[in-house]
């Protein structure tokens, strides 16, 4: 084989695989869609819960400080991390409890 | 050691259980278990990660988890439910923060993150993604921290405009792209840190323009923004899990804004131009004639007995209500009556509050069963067979200037339509204006009483009287 043909092979396998980027993009406008239906849904007397429990969740940064964290040599890539982890760790429990908190208010009468 | 499929399975259970946490919102019996649902999901997404090869510093992650999430808790035991905004507000600001400390690490040492080419450089996918990612998370990080400072006080709540700065905020806006683009083409650093100080200080231009007021409809859209930024840094990981959460809370954000907007009738875009709640707009209609009309005013006995006689009560509360620290004497007013056997009912308008959904929350602290507590749509059409409209600390949103005056500022804006009711009562300190600034024809009108009061004390004396 010589070159040509290895560099249409290669041509012909980016082809037929798409690009990952365009797998995130679906995953990204079809996640937009259930939000859209599901927040719609929510009750406007638990408008506030929501916000501090979305905020809890997009705290799931925390995923990509953990992998900035990870290395076990320190550098200045490491150390950012770390305290991405730490922010990311205050929203998470922060707004979860804090969820929590101001749901077990909500009572029925009687 | 997972398989790279087991963790990508891992992380569809728990996008799975975090809408499932969004969905039980749809009624407060659901809620807590739906909140359950979203801190096992996120447990599932950090526990995956942590035990993925790359992440080896356990020592050093496991204290920051752990100083973390005790200044998290502690926040969330101890802040009062009428500070619940600025408490948002701040901790967006961390979201943003978060990802921008990301999104430096990720451009500092990109084969970290497996996100280097051959060369150790970053693709040319990766830059962009990591481009939007940095300015999202800049702006929502110092915007979210000048609406704290706004919402807490720290910060003056009034517009501060000069001359030209939407045309600075254009050129800046132009910078930052610029650079961005720049940065995209080159991969170099000082193209990347110009386009992140440019956002920085676009975060802060962008708020000081907006007044106190309008602080709920921001809120709402720096949650938006915190959403879109762990969007943009889950493209850059090409990591699924943040796309979705990311995407989720985009939309939700984006959807409270849409709803505080339509409440105060204004555009977003009219939102975000700033100035509104400042002396420019201040009295314009109806404003002149504050001095010589006649009102009737009452004591907490004329209150009180117009109340017990009633069949039916519509106590429509304001944020008033929560400054004079008023819920829980309301409360124990409304226990009297309910044992009298007057139905009773809350009405709350989308902006009763300070954000989305506040005064649902401050009746809730307060014991305030959730069942007689109805929305404005829910309740408007029952004004007219109501015996007593109970006004407390609200103003604007109970104007009928707004349904019946096309030169008022807030005309269009829905309100509440205790106007409607056979008698209303009006409990408020002074005849005052509410926050844009005009005159409320509801005070002026035959069915009316006024009840100049503090809301507190002006609740337990109708209670003393009710006796």
């Amino acid at each position: 084989m010589n070159v040509d043909a290895l560099h249409n092979a290669a041509q012909a396998a980016q082809d037929t695989t798409a690009d990952p980027v365009i797998f995130s993009i679906t995953v990204f406008v079809l996640a937009i869609i259930v939000g859209y239906h599901v927040v719609w849904n929510v009750t406007p007397a638990l408008h506030t819960p929501l916000m501090s429990v979305t905020n809890a969740i997009s705290s799931i940064i925390i995923v990509g400080a953990l992998l900035a964290a990870g290395p076990v040599e320190m550098n200045l890539a490491t150390v950012l991390g770390l305290i991405a982890v730490g922010l990311a760790s205050v929203n998470i429990f922060g707004g979860f409890m804090v969820t929590q908190r101001m749901l077990a208010m909500f009572k029925k009468r009687g | 050691m997972l398989s790279a499929n087991m963790v990508e399975l891992a992380y569809l259970v728990a996008s799975v259980l975090i809408i499932f946490a969004l969905k039980g919102l749809a009624s407060p019996a659901t809620a807590r278990r739906g909140n359950a649902f979203g801190m096992l999901g996120m447990g599932i997404a950090a526990l995956v990660t942590l035990q993925v090869d790359a992440v080896q510093n356990y020592a050093w992650i496991v204290t920051a988890i752990g100083i973390g999430g005790l200044i998290g808790g502690v926040v969330a035991r101890k802040v009062p439910m009428t500070h619940m905004p600025q408490t948002v507000a701040f901790m967006h600001s961390l979201v943003g923060l978060a990802a921008v400390l990301i999104a430096v690490s990720a451009c500092y040492d990109p084969v970290a993150y497996g996100i280097a080419n051959h060369e150790g450089g970053l693709y040319l996918a990766s830059r962009i993604e990591l481009f939007f990612g940095t300015f999202i998370g800049a702006i929502t990080f110092t915007a979210s921290l000048i609406a704290f400072g706004k919402l807490q006080g720290l910060l003056s709540g009034k517009p501060l405009a000069f001359a030209g700065q939407h045309w600075l905020n254009l050129v800046l806006g132009i910078v930052m792209i610029g650079s961005g683009i720049l940065f995209c083409i080159t991969g170099a650093w000082l193209p990347f840190l110009l386009m992140l100080a440019v956002a920085l200080l676009l975060g802060v231009l962008l708020i000081v323009p907006i007044g106190g007021a309008d602080m709920p409809v921001i809120v709402s859209m720096l949650n938006s923004y915190s959403g879109w930024a762990a969007a943009g840094i889950g493209f850059t990981l090409g990591n699924n899990m943040l796309i979705v959460a990311g995407a989720l809370v985009g939309s939700s954000g984006a959807i409270l804004s849409y709803i505080m907007c339509k409440a105060m009738n204004r555009s977003l875009f009219n939102v975000l131009l700033g100035g509104f709640g400042g002396d420019a707009v201040a009295a314009t209609s109806g404003g002149g004639a504050v001095a010589d009309r006649p009102v009737k005013s009452g004591a907490a006995e004329d209150a009180a007995f117009l109340i017990a006689n009633a069949r039916s009560v519509v106590i429509i509360p304001g944020y008033g209500l929560a400054v004079a620290r008023a819920q829980h004497a309301l409360k124990e007013m409304v226990d009297v009556l309910l044992k009298k056997g007057v139905d009773v009912k809350f009405a709350i308008h989308p902006v009763a509050g300070r954000m989305p959904g506040h005064m649902n929350v401050l009746l809730a602290e307060a014991d305030v069963p959730y069942d007689i507590v109805f929305e404005m749509d829910e309740i408007n059409s029952e004004f007219a067979d109501t015996d007593v409209a109970l006004v407390i600390g609200a103003n604007d949103v109970v104007n009928p200037a707004a349904k019946s005056d096309p030169a008022s500022p807030i005309y269009g804006m829905p309100i509440l339509e205790a106007s409607k009711a056979h008698h209303v009562i009006v409990i408020k300190r002074s005849l005052a204006a509410g926050y844009a600034g005009l005159d409320n024809d509801l005070f002026y009108m035959d069915q009316t009483m006024m009840l100049f009061a503090d809301a507190k004390k002006a609740c337990e004396s109708i209670v003393q009287a009710l006796d």
